[in-house]
């Protein structure tokens, strides 16, 4: 596969012409080589995805979706009223308007309070296991609707931030591709002419294959499929995707200028182009002490930036192709601590959804008076997992074939939230 | 700031005090009694020994090695895991044309001797200052952590080759300032060791929190073991207790990271020093701290320390340093403790094989019990017998018939495939990923091939800054890090385009590239020899050069192919893998 940098058309019209040249070396390794798709990159029908908004650190949800006030481990927080059912933070006012189109699970009930354990189960639906490497949220679904993307040509799993876990058994070719809120890609630029980048590949192709061919073992196959996918987005104009910059200051501006508004933009406008998974992190939710004044900067980051997202891909027609999850790996002690903090707690805490096949504008569950239980069917990590696969069509009856042959249920054979699914 | 001030005594509590300062030691096991046996076994070469063990493991599995690897091959190996970056031509030039039976051996000890004592003791500093900190540990705003102080250490204790216990002693019993000396500044009572706890404590051990990161990582590190969700919940899987966490924590609650401050708001350095611990309670005559089991129960614990089989060391309950240090005493126990040995040969082990005898290695337990049980004990056994000689494992490993054996999956071991989740047999070498470090170095010696990389402040500068670029941290709690140098799109992007490879490629005369071209002497066979020696030690094949004829026979110029050539070279999975 042959790709030649350039910011303009006609060089790339140029080039395509030089495929036919290009077949003829490419015989057994044409694999290598896949064809130059089309870069006509229309949101499809039915072309689901998902956006996943991960709150890094564990957000106090007891002083965000599922407030206490007035009891002993409510916070100085109030209620208010929104566009859908539930009751959310006063400091959220913009998803307030919005939550019609959200759904809030209020009986997540997990078991791993440690923040890289926690990180593990909520992205992959299994708990740590030093034998077997899980797949996370982004690789199980850029595996599962990849082949629904022929025209795509960047990865099908981008992380914006990097707080994401990775492809586990899938393989790296379903790592999560990372960049930072701003765009930026290093080393794009390819520094060399056309002809010498396509004998350049000619010969590591050949070079690749014949390692490979003496059962050096996956490392090196995995290489090569690295180098293809590099090769691919090289050229490829939906890396514009990644430049919110190009987009209308008023939608910046409507987003915020955070790195987390930016990412949420980002995301839409990669959804668009057809990349199956995207995860947008916001960190700094680990409040073990003061916790409400650091809350009281960051929500509203986080509310514009969401409310922005969801109003967005309302306008545009999207919501309904577009599932939406924001959680953290786990939620706060409603014991508030000696620092006016609040530290990890797994046991009941809430994860909101929207968009795509889910009923929207309801809470899911609910947990005791000081917020310390779960009093309805408690839901776990698989639980939500297979929901949300659900809502865009993912079958769960999938089952992965992990590297030693041991067969495994898509989402750790997790039943999905029925409330949720129309 | 003020030095830790002594708490006022409570007279009534004193003799109560004394009557249970004196430390209770219950040992049950302890590798000091299997030493003797290693001892009176001394004469016993251990490399056979150990290849022995190997070659039963095999038998068992009822699976045969693969062949062994080529000369080049090992060479190369050899030169990444223990000095950190492949051999110039010359050196791999020495090693192929050396006729000597026990020429591996030979290169060993080159490798270990004071001719490569600046390459080995960077690489080893720099994979334990990955290790104690992170790799963007003292990047942080405003860092406790001084990255270089800790690297200061390192050096002095890999150029020396100090004993292993020794220097575990040092890192958790470490007391003075952070930041080296220089110039300018005569830094007082430096001590570079300081830096591995730095970050993980601070100034008020009264914090329910305080110490957790100090607790996970220093029992993760050097005990292999993994105790951090301990410090919610008993542990699923293994048998660590919630308790056990804080009791282990307890060791920790003398100790404070004192910020220092000149002018600015920066901090300047950090000193590691002890103080009396008073508790939450304020009564340092049982100086305990509180946790919150599950249920909502508060429970009490005080230093404890827990070792192989369960054997319990109970300190003192007092916080009063006079009565009882109790880091210092942490730092012997654990430097006494059975899992101390088979923590670090495991580590070994999974540098030099890819795999440990766990996976993770260091997550080892009754829940993830090792693959080959007597080879790690025998290792165990044999490192403490050296006197936790580090050069002495790395002699035993590098030379054993397992490690030199090709990366070529062979006919009748098709099952000793790790990365599909089998128990790894070491009936090959599995190829795997230079880590960022070696690859930087590796490319500074390929493409100046013959001038070895001096170290220079500006090149570790440089370098430093090329690898932050894949360093990602999540700023939680933990410092949790990862590194996006793994094999993905970002690493392809860099050697695809990046200024590193930009250079490598550079064709004028006094380069690497430049000089090869230009040599009159060499056919242009013997030019793609050189290259392909240099990056792959091995020369090039009729077929390959055949290929290069053909993909690069329109390029300009000879010189503009042969850069082409090199620049292909180096972004193959042959170079980029240690195999």
């Amino acid at each position: 596969m042959l790709h030649f940098k350039s910011r303009r058309d006609t060089s790339r019209r140029h080039f395509l012409k030089h495929l036919a040249a290009g077949a003829a070396w490419a015989g057994p390794a044409a694999h290598f080589l896949s064809t130059l798709q089309s870069q006509a990159a229309e949101l499809k029908k039915n072309q689901k995805s998902v956006i996943l908004l991960w709150m890094g650190g564990g957000p106090s949800t007891i002083d965000i979706w599922d407030l206490k006030p007035g009891g002993i481990t409510g916070g100085p927080f109030n209620p208010i009223g929104t566009s859908g059912d539930p009751q959310i933070c006063e400091h959220l006012p913009k998803m307030a308007q919005q939550m019609h189109h959200m759904s809030i699970v209020r009986s997540m009930s997990t078991r791993e309070a440690d923040h890289s354990r926690g990180r593990y189960y909520m992205h992959t639906g299994f708990v740590p296991n030093p034998s077997v490497e899980h797949p996370s949220y982004g690789a199980v679904v850029a595996h599962q609707l990849e082949q629904t993307r022929p025209n795509l040509e960047i990865p099908p799993f981008v992380s914006v931030g990097g707080n994401s876990t990775g492809p586990g058994f899938l393989g790296l070719a379903y790592a999560p591709f990372i960049v930072d809120s701003n765009g930026r890609i290093r080393d794009l630029e390819m520094k060399t002419t056309e002809s010498r980048w396509r004998s350049r590949m000619q010969f590591l192709n050949q070079l690749e294959s014949q390692f490979i061919s003496q059962n050096r073992g996956p490392a090196a196959t995995e290489h090569r499929k690295i180098l293809e996918k590099t090769n691919r987005l090289l050229t490829s104009t939906q890396m514009e995707a990644f430049r919110v910059d190009g987009e209308a200051q008023s939608v910046r501006e409507a987003y915020g200028n955070t790195a987390f508004g930016r990412g949420c933009l980002m995301a839409r406008r990669l959804v668009e182009v057809g990349v199956p998974f995207v995860e947008v992190d916001l960190g700094g939710w680990d409040t073990h002490s003061d916790n409400f004044n650091q809350l009281e900067t960051k929500l509203p980051e986080m509310d514009q930036a969401m409310a922005a997202l969801v109003a967005d891909l309302t306008d545009r027609g999207m919501l309904d192709q577009v599932a939406l999850l924001w959680m953290g790996e786990f939620g706060r002690t409603p014991r508030i601590n000696g620092n006016t903090g609040r530290d990890h707690w797994a046991r009941s805490w809430s994860a909101v959804v929207g968009g795509a096949g889910f009923q929207r504008g309801i809470a899911v569950g609910k947990t005791n008076s000081d917020g310390t239980e779960v009093e309805t069917t408690p839901y776990s990590s698989e639980d939500l997992m297979a929901t949300v696969l659900q809502s865009i069509g993912i079958s769960l009856d999938t089952r992965f074939t992990a590297a030693n042959g041991r067969p495994m249920k898509i989402a750790g054979g997790g039943r999905p939230i029925k409330e949720l699914l129309a | 700031m003020n030095a830790p001030l002594p708490l006022t005594r409570c007279p009534l509590h004193r003799t109560v005090t004394l009557a249970v300062a004196a430390i209770s030691i219950i040992v049950f096991h302890s590798w000091s009694a299997s030493a003797d046996t290693a001892r009176s076994t001394a004469h016993q070469d251990p490399v056979a020994h150990l290849d022995a063990l190997m070659r039963t493991h095999w038998e068992e599995n009822e699976i045969s090695p693969s062949s062994a690897a080529t000369e080049g091959e090992w060479c190369r190996r050899v030169f990444l895991d223990v000095i950190g970056r492949i051999p110039t031509l010359d050196e791999l030039d020495t090693y192929l044309k050396d006729n000597s039976d026990d020429k591996k051996s030979r290169l060993v000890e080159r490798l270990l001797s004071d001719q490569y004592s600046e390459a080995y003791t960077r690489n080893w500093a720099n994979i334990w200052t990955n290790v104690l900190i992170g790799r963007s540990g003292g990047s942080e705003r405003n860092s406790r952590t001084n990255r270089r102080g800790m690297q200061v250490y390192l050096e002095e204790a890999f150029r020396e080759n100090r004993p292993y216990d020794q220097v575990v002693t040092e890192l958790i019993n470490a007391r003075g300032t952070s930041r080296p000396p220089t110039a300018s500044d005569s830094a007082r009572d430096f001590n570079g060791a300081v830096n591995f706890l730095a970050m993980k404590l601070g100034n008020n051990p009264n914090d329910p929190e305080y110490g957790t990161q100090a607790t996970a990582k220093t029992s993760q590190i050097f005990l292999g073991r993994r105790v951090q969700c301990t410090q919610c919940h008993d542990h699923p899987f293994n048998r660590w207790k919630q308790n056990q966490f804080w009791e282990f924590n307890a060791f920790f609650r003398q100790t404070v990271a004192l910020r220092r401050f000149e002018g600015g708001r920066n901090i300047s350095f950090i000193q590691l020093a002890e103080q009396d611990f008073q508790g939450p309670t304020g009564e340092p005559e049982e100086a305990e701290i509180f946790y919150d089991r599950r249920n909502g129960i508060r429970m009490a614990a005080y230093p404890v320390f827990t070792d192989r089989d369960g054997a319990q060391t109970k300190l003192s309950r007092s916080g009063f340093i006079e009565d009882i240090d109790r880091r210092a005493q942490l730092a012997s126990l654990v430097r006494q403790s059975g899992y101390l040995p088979e923590a670090l040969v495991n580590r070994y082990w999974a540098h030099f094989f890819g795999h440990g005898f766990t996976q993770p290695f260091d997550d080892m337990g009754p829940h993830n019990l090792p693959s080959h049980p007597d080879i790690l004990q025998y290792l165990s056994e044999q490192f403490v017998a050296s006197g936790y000689d580090l050069k002495e494992l790395t002699r035993w490993i590098t030379l054993s018939e397992a490690y030199g054996l090709s990366s070529r999956l062979g006919a009748h071991n098709e099952a000793d495939n790790p990365t599909l989740g089998e128990t790894p047999l070491f009936s090959r070498f599995y190829p795997r990923q230079m880590r960022a470090e070696q690859l930087y170095d590796s490319l500074l010696i390929a493409t100046r091939a013959d001038k070895t990389g001096q170290t220079t402040a500006d090149q570790e500068g440089k370098r430093a800054e090329w690898l932050r670029q894949f360093v990602i941290a999540f700023g939680t709690d933990e410092n949790d890090e990862k590194s996006t140098f793994n094999g993905t799109i970002p690493q392809v992007l860099s050697l695809f385009n990046g200024d590193l490879i930009q250079q490598s490629i550079v064709a004028e005369s006094g380069s690497f590239l430049g000089e090869v071209i230009r040599d009159g002497e060499m056919t242009p066979r013997e030019k793609m020899d050189r290259l392909f020696l240099a990056a792959f030690s091995r020369k090039s094949s009729a077929k390959e050069r055949r290929w290069a004829n053909r993909a690069f026979a329109n390029n300009e110029s000879a010189t503009a192919a042969f850069q082409d050539v090199w620049w292909t070279l180096l972004n193959t999975n042959e170079f980029i893998l240690n195999h």
